[in-house]
């Protein structure tokens, strides 16, 4: 997966094409994320935006094409993954979850307890570190979903739709949580979602993907500066105007997935 | 609204008080102390009612002995050790045997729910052995095993295994897939799949098999003793009925539900403790 020379990308997708049985999830689609970019992708349900993602992380194969992730360090991991919903363990405390891709990849118990402790403390858990999961709320969950992507260190993270299942007002202040921790050391994200709001709230480019197959309508640049304030954005009317030309993209292919 | 003063305040406000009748000793107490009581008093009731039955010469003592004849027995049998004796080594046959069963049933039934293939190779092996009755497989297990301890461990080996195997199967094919793909994605090796998903997802299964497992242990220690050995509960209660000492056979009964009694409350501890990560067990 390693390019020999300079990659010209943090992660680059080549023609990448993948068909389950009789249905095209994603059609021929090539992509170059620049290293520390904010990249999200909208797209109708059923666009094939989170098999995209699955692929990125390892969890589908592709059918033809290829995807690389540049790794220029080979002891860290390539991605960590957020996931849509629960799913940090119900059977370990908050700390277990977090420590949990560290310990897969058996990293040394120093480092492991600096990062997951810094992670916890970035994520406002260090008092709930000894918690089970049933103990704490949706939006706490999903903290420590966070915590345990970004406590491995990895070179990308890759985001599907972890806000979805979160209501309105958690889901606000958990994308603030996201980019004040994401600014620190801007880590190159691949992030999923549906809400056209979220994605230009959060990320630097967005990608609107056409309904099945899924294939590449347009990429958005969003120029609005850093640090953002979730609800500042709201008021500033460059954001209303790019949720607007992004809505124009995607409006024909929402109407053609309801077809 | 009577009788306050002799009220607690929640059973002030029961609409029962409020009827303003001068309620009796019995009345006045909530539903549900009054049916602990009656649990309570059902068996020593019946208790008495035998007691008393057996003195008054209403029911044949030799089949029958009274309570207190049990009681004594009980108290001659513990003070020569006998009984402990009987008891200490069926113990050790179910404890010998829940490891020796229990263990490789853990190990095979998680690898039945986490790999298809293997699924494929060892369920109709169990589907096919399961419903034998495993009462049925003594002669057999004495023939290869002998008369020594190990038939009795074996038989209980093979009790306990089918209930935890199954039910970790279960276990594991009813964890959210989630969690596989979180493990896939941190590259969790097979065995830490195991280790971290696979074995704590099905722990709440595993833990109603080792309940089941305990009851089928208790039964065929029973019968095993009974037929091919020389010591423990069952070969207490079945030489007793051999040399007609009813009483003795009696304490046997009593011990061995007892016995019952103890584990089914260790497991439920345990259970309590291995999974306190479940919100409401």
């Amino acid at each position: 997966m390693n390019a020999p020379d300079k990659p010209p990308a943090k992660i680059q997708i080549r023609s990448l094409v993948k068909r389950f049985q009789n249905l095209i999830a994603v059609d021929d689609v090539s992509l170059d994320i620049a290293e520390g970019t904010f990249f999200a992708i909208v797209g109708p349900s059923g666009c094939g935006k989170t098999t995209m993602l699955r692929i990125l992380g390892g969890l589908e194969t592709v059918t033809s094409g290829t995807v690389e992730i540049a790794r220029p360090k080979p002891g860290r991991p390539q991605y960590s993954m957020i996931f849509q919903g629960d799913s940090i363990f119900p059977w370990m405390t908050v700390w277990d979850n977090a420590a949990y891709g560290l310990r897969m990849r058996k990293a040394p118990a120093d480092e492991i307890k600096a990062s997951v402790s810094m992670w916890l403390d970035r994520t406002g858990l260090t008092r709930f570190s000894g918690h089970y999961p049933h103990q704490l709320s949706g939006g706490m969950r999903q903290r420590v979903s966070i915590a345990r992507a970004f406590a491995n260190d990895p070179e990308v993270l890759l985001m599907d739709e972890p806000f979805s299942a979160l209501d309105e007002q958690n889901r606000t202040i958990l994308q603030q949580e996201l980019l004040r921790i994401w600014e620190v050391d801007k880590k190159t994200v691949v992030f999923i979602t549906h809400s056209v709001d979220e994605a230009v709230t959060l990320a630097d480019k967005i990608m609107v993907m056409t309904a099945s197959p899924g294939r590449t309508k347009s990429i958005i640049d969003v120029e609005l500066e850093r640090p953002r304030n979730v609800l500042e954005l709201r008021n500033d009317p460059r954001y209303g105007k790019i949720v607007y030309g992004i809505w124009g993209h995607l409006k024909d292919e929402v109407e053609r997935a309801r077809a | 609204m009577t009788n306050r003063d002799t009220g607690t305040p929640t059973e002030r406000n029961t609409p029962r008080v409020a009827t303003g009748v001068d309620v009796g000793e019995t009345q006045r107490l909530s539903a549900r102390r009054r049916e602990r009581l009656m649990s309570i008093g059902s068996p020593l009731g019946l208790l008495l009612a035998w007691e008393l039955a057996a003195q008054f010469g209403l029911i044949d003592v030799r089949f029958f002995p009274a309570p207190s004849t049990i009681t004594s027995a009980l108290i001659e049998l513990t003070r020569t050790g006998e009984l402990i004796e009987h008891v200490a080594i069926s113990l050790q046959r179910i404890a010998l045997g829940f490891m020796l069963g229990g263990i490789p049933a853990v190990i095979i039934g998680i690898s039945m729910g986490i790999s298809r293939p293997v699924r494929a190779l060892i369920d109709p092996l169990i589907s096919a052995t399961f419903p034998i009755p495993k009462s049925a497989i003594l002669p057999f297990i004495l023939l290869i095993f002998g008369l020594g301890e190990m038939s009795k461990v074996v038989m209980v080996a093979i009790g306990v295994f089918f209930p935890i195997a199954i039910n970790a199967t279960a276990g594991v094919l009813q964890i959210n897939p989630i969690y596989l793909d979180v493990g896939k994605s941190f590259k969790a090796s097979k065995w830490d799949t195991f280790r971290t998903i696979a074995l704590p997802g099905a722990l709440p299964f595993i833990m109603t098999g080792v309940k089941l497992g305990a009851g089928i242990a208790l039964i065929l220690i029973a019968v095993t003793e009974m037929v091919g050995a020389k010591s423990g509960i069952g070969y207490m209660i079945w030489s007793a009925w051999e040399i007609f000492a009813v009483s003795k056979m009696y304490v046997g009964l009593f011990t061995i539900a007892l016995i019952g009694f103890a584990v089914t409350f260790l497991l439920r501890e345990i259970e309590r403790w291995v999974i306190r990560w479940k919100p409401d067990p």
